[in-house]
C-alpha cells in the first residue's frame, strides 16, 4: 500500500481569493477517496490543482511512490460542446492515448490494443462504431470512463460522475467504478450523493466553507459529528 | 450536354479560368476541413471576425504600396541617387500586399483567441468591435487613398471576391498556404480532434492545448487570407461553417464528418464556379448559394433518416 498522493496544509482559490484553506489528506495506492462538501466549497478547485490544472495557492500537492505527474484519469463533467459532437465511441476512446504518443501524430497498434481493451473492460466494445451523442448518459459516462483509463491505469479523479444519470444507471456506474477499484485502481471521486459515498468509498474528505472538516476512514466518518448530522440532513435525498 | 461540354472546355482553354478551379479546390479543401473543429468548438465567429480584419489589413497595404509607389516616383523623378532602393520599394509595393495582410490576420488571430478566454471581456463582443472596426477603417483608407478610379468595384470585389481576376503569383502562394494548411491539420489531427472533444481532459493529460488553439487560429487566418481572394472577405465564413455544418447534419464519426466537408465543399465551390461562368452570376455569391443548396439537401437528408429509425 504505497502512499501516492500527499497533500499537506493547501489553500486553495483563484484570483487571490481562498475557497479552502488547510486541505490535508493522503491517498494510496488501492483507496476509494470520496470528497463531499457543498457547493462552492472548493471541491473543483481542489480537482484542477490535483491535475495541475490550476496550482495551490500555498502548501504542497505531491506525487509519490509509482505515479509520477500527470499519470491519472480524469473523468471531467460534460459540457455543452459534447452534446452535439459528432464523435465515434472508438475516436473518444483512443483520444485518452494521445498523452502516451509524445510528437507522433498517429496511434500505433499498442494504444489501438490498449482502447480496445478498456471498451472491453467496461463493456462498451459493441457499441466503438456507434455516435457518442447517441448513447444513454450511462454509455457516454463509460466511454469518457474508458478514455479515462486509457490515460492512465492506477488512478482515477471522477468529478460528479452519475450526475444526470437515473438512478438504475447511477447504481450501475457506482458498481462499475467498484470493481475497477477492487482491480487495485486508486479512486479518487467528488461527490453530492452521501449514501453512496458512505456505501462505496474507503476514504472521505469533507471539505466545509472555507476550512477541511474532515478527513479518515469512511467507517470514522459515520461515527463522527460532522458525518452524522451530515447523514442526518442529506442522507435521504440523493437526486442533487 | 454537347453543348454544354464544349462551352466547358471552350472556357477552361483560358488560363484565367483554370486558375480559379485550382485556387477554388485548393481554397475548398483547406477551409472544410479547418471548418470542423472550427464550428465544433464554437469558433465560427474567429473566422468572420478575422475576414473583416483581412480586409482592414488589405486596405491599409493597398493604401502602403500607394505611398511607397509615390515615394518610388519621387525618387526616380529627381536625382536617381539610389536607384536600388527605388527598385526595392516598387518590389515591396507589388508583393501582393501579403507581406503585410498575412501577419496582421495572424497576429488578429491571436489576439480574438486571447480575449475570447478571458473572461471579464465578453469574446463576441470583442469580435464585433474589431471587426466593425476593420470593416470601418478599411473602407475609409480605400476612399483616402484609392488606388485605382474604380474605387466602388475595387471594394466590392475585396467584399464580394474577385476570382476571374486571379494572377499566377496569387495561384503560387495560394497552393503553398494550402500545402501548410494540410500539412498542420493532419499531423495535428488527433490532437486537434481531442483538444476540440474535451478540453479540460486533454489539458490534464498533458496537451498543451493552449498552443494547440493558437495553432488553430493561425491557421484559420491563413485561410482566411488565401479565401478573400476567391470569395471575398464578406463571404468567407460561409467556406468555412457549412460543410461542416451540412456534413454533421448526416455523419456521425469524427472522420467521417471532415471527409464527407472536403469532399462536399470541392463539388460545391466546383458547380458553383460553373454556374457563375454559364450564367454570369459573381463567383462568389454563386458558391455560397451552391453552399447553402447543399445544406439544405443535407438537412433533408437527416431529416428521413431521422424519421426511418422512429
Amino acid at each position: 500500500m504505497g502512499t501516492q498522493l500527499v497533500c499537506k496544509n493547501a489553500a486553495l482559490g483563484y484570483e487571490g481569493r481562498i475557497v479552502a484553506q488547510k486541505i490535508d489528506f493522503t491517498v494510496s495506492s488501492g483507496d476509494y477517496l470520496c470528497i463531499m462538501g457543498e457547493n462552492g466549497s472548493g471541491k473543483s478547485t481542489l480537482i484542477k490543482a490535483i491535475l495541475g490544472l490550476k496550482p495551490q495557492m500555498s502548501g504542497e500537492i505531491k506525487w509519490c511512490g509509482d505515479i509520477a505527474g500527470r499519470e491519472i484519469g480524469y473523468l471531467p463533467q460534460q459540457t455543452l460542446v459534447q452534446r452535439d459532437f459528432p464523435a465515434s465511441v472508438r475516436e473518444i476512446v483512443i483520444s485518452g492515448c494521445l498523452s502516451k504518443c509524445s510528437w507522433r501524430p498517429f496511434y500505433t497498434r499498442k494504444e489501438k490494443d490498449l482502447a480496445e481493451k478498456n471498451m472491453k473492460r467496461l463493456g462498451i466494445e459493441g457499441l466503438s462504431k456507434r455516435c457518442y451523442r447517441d448513447l444513454s448518459g450511462g454509455q457516454q459516462q463509460r466511454v469518457l470512463l474508458a478514455r479515462a483509463l486509457c490515460a492512465a491505469e492506477k488512478m482515477l479523479l471522477l468529478d460528479e460522475p452519475v450526475t444526470g444519470l437515473d438512478p438504475k444507471a447511477q447504481a450501475e456506474m457506482y458498481e462499475l467504478i467498484a470493481g475497477l477499484n477492487a482491480e487495485g485502481v486508486t479512486i479518487i471521486m467528488v461527490s453530492h450523493d452521501i449514501t453512496a459515498a458512505v456505501k462505496y468509498s474507503s476514504h472521505i474528505l469533507h471539505i466545509g466553507r472555507k476550512k477541511q472538516l474532515f478527513f479518515g476512514k469512511t467507517e470514522d466518518y459515520v461515527n463522527s459529528p460532522v458525518g452524522r448530522s451530515f447523514l442526518a440532513t442529506e442522507g435521504g435525498d440523493d437526486d442533487e | 450536354m454537347n453543348e454544354f461540354i464544349t462551352k466547358l472546355s471552350d472556357y477552361l482553354s483560358h488560363s484565367f479560368i483554370q486558375y480559379a478551379f485550382i485556387v477554388s479546390v485548393l481554397i475548398a479543401v483547406c477551409s472544410s476541413v479547418l471548418g470542423v473543429p472550427l464550428v465544433l468548438k464554437r469558433f465560427s465567429f474567429i473566422g468572420d471576425g478575422l475576414s473583416h480584419v483581412a480586409f482592414g489589413a488589405l486596405s491599409i497595404a493597398t493604401t502602403f504600396s500607394f505611398m511607397l509607389r509615390g515615394i518610388a516616383y519621387s525618387a526616380n523623378g529627381r536625382e536617381i541617387k539610389s536607384e536600388t532602393a527605388a527598385k526595392l520599394i516598387e518590389l515591396i509595393a507589388d508583393s501582393n500586399n501579403m507581406i503585410i495582410i498575412l501577419p496582421v490576420t495572424v497576429i488578429a488571430a491571436v489576439l480574438l483567441l486571447r480575449t475570447n478566454q478571458n473572461a471579464k471581456i465578453k469574446g463576441d463582443a470583442a469580435v464585433a468591435m474589431i471587426s466593425v472596426s476593420a470593416l470601418a477603417i478599411g473602407y475609409l483608407l480605400m476612399n483616402k487613398f484609392p488606388s485605382s478610379s474604380a474605387l466602388s468595384s475595387d471594394v466590392c470585389n475585396t467584399l464580394f471576391g474577385s476570382i476571374l481576376t486571379l494572377q499566377e503569383n496569387d495561384v503560387m502562394l495560394c497552393l503553398i498556404l494550402s500545402v501548410v494548411v494540410m500539412a498542420v491539420f493532419v499531423f495535428f489531427y488527433n490532437r486537434i480532434f481531442a483538444v476540440t472533444f474535451d478540453e479540460t481532459f486533454s489539458k490534464a493529460t498533458g496537451i498543451k492545448t493552449d498552443h494547440l488553439n493558437m495553432l488553430i487560429a493561425i491557421i484559420t487566418a491563413l485561410v482566411i487570407v488565401i479565401a478573400m481572394k476567391l470569395i471575398g472577405s464578406l463571404l468567407v465564413s460561409a467556406l468555412i461553417i457549412f460543410p461542416a455544418l451540412s456534413s454533421m447534419r448526416v455523419y456521425r464519426s469524427f472522420r467521417s464528418v471532415v471527409i464527407c466537408s472536403m469532399i462536399l465543399s470541392v463539388f460545391c465551390s466546383v458547380a458553383g464556379i460553373i454556374a457563375s461562368i454559364f450564367w454570369s452570376t459573381p463567383a462568389g455569391s454563386t458558391i455560397v448559394a451552391v453552399y447553402l443548396a447543399a445544406f439544405l439537401v443535407f438537412t433533408f437528408i437527416s431529416f428521413i433518416m431521422g424519421r426511418k429509425k422512429k
